[in-house]
């Protein structure tokens, strides 16, 4: 299935964010900071790529750090579930740092130098889980992550800032030491390893459903950053922070941690094979589709834009579990696919809020009536995000949508079907007012009706290009496919 | 009855040094005066200190110095153990060091508080 | 000249204190050098002692040349090296990092101050290095009395805190010397291998039953196992900053250390954890101490005093894993042990930086901290996040050890206390953490010039932080090659 390559690329992607941090820390010049931001951001996307031909052909470039306890060690191994992962969160990166100079600078912003020292900080995090080669290496860059992306969270250090911060450690924090750290430990007493393995590590462990249900539960319910209900209410409360780092931590970075992490234990650590052996998946559906219909419901009520837009993500969220929790091969390539789906769709939204916020101030969706007229190629990248979010072509997020829809229906779980159609109409129904306020809605009295100059906005051009990948995704969905496919091959020995 | 009298009597030094024990103890803890409370450390300690002493007796022995030339027709059974005194010289050493420490922490405490009653010194720590 | 390095450890840092003594009188500006070189001499030693024993084997000493069991020896296996060289690097670093406060604070007592913590260092080697229970007791005894001295030089309430601590302390140090009494009368020996091997025909004999539970207790007070613990966080809290940093990450580690040995080597792992079914009386009581030991820190406005309550936990969690009683669980608590040398040096280290730069370490006026002295906060960061438990620091794999020990065991109590304390420790120090990074309104965007403590108490401080992440990541070397040959073959 391909063989096993020593390299040093894995580390030296994942260092170098972090290597630039005591550069960002002691520049003078905001411009040199902010370019050194780029050259790490870029050196990023071009290790993962050089690593991209060895995943295709199904080789797994790995690397050790240090070994810890017999059988574990901390390494890292790339294969194409992490590398999917990587590319769409580095390539993303350096999208956001053009996004954040515009907004920090637009909006004046206390403290740049900590934020874009933290931020590289948690990418460095982030390439960390995608590439960990067993569930203990996840675990140690999950932390530093969530220490990472504190300050971030907190930017702002005032009231608000402070129980945002104090809800987002307790929920992922507690979560972290409370359920996945005993979890692992009852898998690795079970197993003497952790190593992402086909197939699991579990299936001669002689647990019984209830304790594999228990284990289930404890990693998913853990692994709070994929904010399942009712451990998501952390991500609403975390909208406090700049909109770079809600747009890129969590829609992209934070969340698709969290959801990768769960995937990795699914398949890595259980294995299909004994979840569907002890019918567990039935009890997953179940929980995103909560979630999903859930997170929906509560969006429709929103009127803060990011409030709605985090809501969203929780329920879109649950669509990466549910389509794992189905079990197949489909229902794993439309999760995968649905991280990157999600996350160009998510960050646009984002990029859109923030971008009317520092133009013109508003936060909430009922003052945004007629906006589409001052800023048209915003609101039409919002409109192409939307259609994206909601699953119809030509954007990405129908091919992920499609392939949910069709893993579902495979495997005969037609409650599956139901709540994706279901959560696509809920979608349209907060989603689409926002557009239909923005292009048909006469503006309010007294406000200024000028267009506003967006191509010389970086917050609006960052939003502009990741909309075009919403769709170029859709039209060349090739590289998406082929990295799909060859995680489920791994994994799954399909 | 007679069981529990035979136990006193045989074994009538522990006992002794029980009750010295107990009585060091209920002075540190009991006492309100810090200088009593340094005796009743005193006590203890020295109740360890006879403890070992006694354990090294024997019956009918005599003090275990060896008169110059006679080495050879040494039984040990005709010397008490001098082990456990050598050993007591060093816990003496450090109870009396101890014992100074302590008393010079009171002059301190009484210089600071005016006062060698713990409650007056609790009471006037909590005031301040 | 190597064959006498487990003396050396033990004489150097004696000889150093009458030294600094001597340089106090004559030439007080002499006390530091004087001290630094002794304990760079004693670090070395210990280091170097380490790797002899790593390559071949337990090193044994006999004073004088007296043969054991008549002599006293001094023996270094891989359980006291480790200590050893945890303990004097230890004191090497905080000896550098102390000393602009002990300037500020004793410079008109300098040699005496000197000497005694000089004098407590030698104490704490020798109770580490010692093969003789009595002697053990003695060098016990000196590393106590000199740190009752060197509590009470704080002013105000230091004297009654450190009397109490006499008090309590005496009372601890003679329950050990009155079951070492038992064991001389039922044995006839001091010396703690020969005692081992004797003791193994006498498991039925209700002195050394006796014997065993009154050391262990005395070793208990000692410690500041709850709810032995009374005199610990005022003695700790009360005590001169240069004091409490030192004593600190020290005295209680090494009698946990005792009891390790005591345990492990001296009584056996037979005896321990099968006498009177006390290995899981042990366990349920350890795990109430760590709640116990929790819920005191919490309730502290203090700083200093909330860190000294925190040490009441690490030290519940060495018993409980000492008493567990399998590989897992005992492997924990001796690497939990020299992590925690390091992690109780930064974060008291880190704290009294910030109490040098600062009058009050008030929740109020810590405000910007984190950009007044970023360098501090992030080594007290790094500590913190090691308490809590968070990779890559070695907090967590100790940890680890232990939740796993405790889980084999079938000990679910003590993995959910450790876990909960570990949550409880997150709050505790993000308290901290959020008094210094958010403000009440303008102060907190204002620009707050860095403002550090002296370099002479940065960096070792960092030195000491970045150790515990590299102490962290070399744990597999650690504890394959150190921790896991130094246990008995007993544990299983």
């Amino acid at each position: 299935m391909g063989t096993e390559v020593n390299s040093i690329l894995p580390l030296l992607a994942v260092m170098v964010s972090a290597a630039v941090v005591p550069i960002l820390a002691s520049s003078r010049s905001a411009n040199v900071r902010e370019a050194w931001t780029f050259v790490a951001a870029f050196g990023k996307v071009g290790i993962v790529l050089a690593m991209l031909p060895h995943v295709l052909r199904g080789d797994k470039l790995s690397f050790e750090i240090a070994p810890v306890f017999p059988g574990v060690s901390l390494a890292f191994r790339v294969d194409a579930m992490g590398e999917l992962f990587a590319l769409v969160s580095s390539f993303l990166w350096i999208v956001t740092s053009a996004y954040s100079i515009g907004y920090m600078r637009g909006l004046k912003e206390h403290g740049q130098t900590r934020y874009y020292s933290y931020f590289a900080l948690a990418m460095s995090s982030t390439m960390g889980v995608a590439f960990s080669a067993n569930l203990l290496t996840l675990y140690v860059f999950y932390e530093l992550l969530s220490f990472a992306t504190y300050p971030l969270v907190t930017h702002h250090q005032d009231e608000e800032g402070r129980s945002a911060g104090r809800r987002y450690l307790t929920y992922i924090v507690g979560g972290s030491i409370g359920l996945v750290l005993p979890a692992m430990l009852v898998c690795y007493g079970s197993s003497q390893t952790l190593d992402f393995t086909p197939g699991g590590i579990l299936a001669n462990s002689g647990l019984s459903r209830f304790e594999l249900g228990l284990l289930l539960f404890m990693f998913v319910f853990g692994f709070a950053k994929a904010a399942i209900m009712p451990f998501h209410s952390w991500l609403p409360a975390a909208m406090v922070a700049p909109t770079p780092v809600s747009a890129l931590l969590h829609a992209v970075a934070v969340v698709k941690v969290g959801v990768f992490s769960i995937l990795r234990v699914l398949v890595g650590i259980m294995g299909f094979e004994l979840l569907s052996g002890q019918a567990l998946g039935g009890i997953l559906i179940l929980v995103a589709s909560v979630t999903i219909v859930g997170a929906s419901l509560v969006a429709l009520c929103q009127d803060g834009l990011k409030k709605m837009l985090a809501y969203s993500t929780v329920g879109q969220l649950s669509y990466i579990v549910l389509g794992a929790s189905l079990l197949s091969e489909n229902g794993l390539s439309g999760g995968l696919i649905h991280i990157a789906t999600h996350a160009f769709g998510k960050i646009t939204l984002f990029f859109c809020a923030g971008a009317i916020y520092v133009a013109t101030g508003k936060q909430n969706i009922s003052e945004l009536n007629g906006i589409g007229r001052r800023m048209p190629l915003t609101m039409a990248s919002f409109l192409i995000a939307s259609m994206s979010i909601i699953g119809v072509p030509p954007t990405a997020g129908f091919l992920s949508k499609w392939l949910l829809i069709t893993a579902s229906v495979d495997s005969g779980r037609l409650e599956g079907l139901f709540v994706l159609l279901l959560s696509s109409l809920l979608s349209a129904g907060y989603l689409i007012p926002v557009v239909y306020r923005a292009f048909f809605l006469p503006q309010p009295e007294g406000e200024p009706t000028s267009v506003v100059a967006e191509w010389r906005s970086p917050c609006s051009i960052a939003a502009m290009v990741t909309s075009f990948g919403c769709l170029l995704m859709f039209l060349s969905p090739g590289l998406l496919l082929g990295l799909a496919r060859k995680a489920a091959e791994l994994y799954l020995g399909v | 009855m007679d069981r529990i009298l035979e136990v006193v009597i045989a074994k009538y030094n522990y006992w002794i040094y029980i009750v010295l024990m107990m009585i060091g103890l209920y002075g540190v803890i009991a006492k309100n005066n810090l200088v009593k409370k340094i005796v009743g450390m005193s006590i203890f300690q020295t109740a360890i200190i006879l403890f070992f002493i006694s354990m090294g007796m024997k019956k009918g022995a005599t003090i275990p110095i060896i008169i110059h030339g006679q080495e050879a027709s040494v039984m040990a059974s005709d010397y008490i153990n001098p082990l456990p005194h050598v050993l007591m010289l060093t816990a003496i050493v450090v109870a009396v060091s101890t014992l100074g420490v302590a008393l010079a922490l009171a002059v301190k405490i009484h210089k600071e508080f005016d006062t060698l009653e713990e409650d007056e010194i609790l009471e006037k720590i909590r005031k301040s | 000249m190597t064959s006498h390095l487990p003396a050396l450890v033990v004489t150097v840092p004696l000889l150093t204190a009458f030294a600094a003594f001597a340089a106090g009188w004559l030439r007080p500006k002499l006390c530091f050098p004087v001290g630094l070189t002794g304990l760079g001499i004693t670090a070395i030693s210990s280091i170097w002692l380490l790797a002899e024993v790593l390559e071949a084997g337990t090193v044994t000493y006999e004073l004088g040349r007296w043969p054991a069991p008549w002599g006293i020896v001094y023996v270094v296996d891989r359980l006291n090296g480790v200590v050893l060289a945890a303990i004097s690097l230890c004191a090497f670093i905080q000896w550098i990092s102390s000393r602009a406060s002990v300037k500020s604070q004793f410079s008109d007592r300098i040699g005496a101050f000197y000497g005694l913590e000089l004098l407590f260092v030698t104490g704490v080697m020798g109770i580490t290095v010692t093969g003789d229970a009595f002697n053990l007791y003695v060098l016990l005894e000196i590393a106590s009395i000199t740190a009752y001295a060197l509590i009470a030089m704080g002013g105000g309430r230091a004297p009654l805190s450190s009397l109490n601590y006499v008090f309590m302390g005496t009372i601890g140090a003679c329950f050990y010397l009155l079951g070492v009494g038992y064991l001389y009368i039922m044995t006839g020996s001091l010396n703690m291998a020969d005692l081992a091997s004797i003791l193994q025909g006498m498991r039925s004999s209700q002195a050394i039953l006796v014997a065993f539970v009154i050391i262990i207790v005395g070793v208990w007070l000692k410690m500041g196992f709850f709810p032995l613990h009374g005199w610990l966080p005022n003695a700790y809290t009360h005590a001169p900053w240069p004091a409490t940093t030192l004593i600190a990450p020290l005295m209680t580690k090494v009698m946990a250390y005792v009891m390790m040995r005591l345990v492990l080597f001296l009584f056996g792992p037979e005896y321990s954890f099968g006498v009177l079914g006390l290995k899981d009386v042990v366990v349920w009581w350890a795990s109430l101490a760590v709640v116990a030991g929790s819920v005191i820190a919490l309730s502290q406005k203090d700083l200093k005093r909330m860190i000294t309550c925190i040490i009441l936990i690490e030290i519940a969690y060495m018993v409980g894993g000492t008493f567990l009683g399998n590989r897992s669980g005992t492997t924990g608590a001796i690497f939990h042990l020299v992590n925690d040398v390091f992690m109780t040096l930064c974060v008291f280290l880190a704290v009294s930086s910030l109490a040098f730069r600062q009058r009050e370490l008030d929740m109020d006026t810590m405000e910007g901290l984190f950009s007044e002295m970023p360098f501090t906060m992030g080594a007290l960061v790094t500590g913190a996040l090691s308490i809590v438990g968070v990779p890559p620091t070695c907090g967590f794999f100790s940890k680890w050890l232990l939740l796993k020990g405790a889980l084999e065991a079938g000990h679910y109590e003590f993995m959910v206390a450790l876990i909960l304390s570990s949550l409880v420790c997150l709050v505790l120090f993000f308290r901290v953490f959020e008094a210094a990074y958010f403000g009440h309104g303008e102060r907190s965007h204002g620009h707050h010039r860095m403002r550090e403590a002296p370099l002479g108490m940065v960096v070792p401080l960092l030195v000491v932080a970045i150790g515990i992440v590299a102490l962290g990541l070399m744990s597999g070397e650690v504890i394959s090659s150190i921790i896991e040959p130094a246990l008995p073959r007993g544990v299983l």
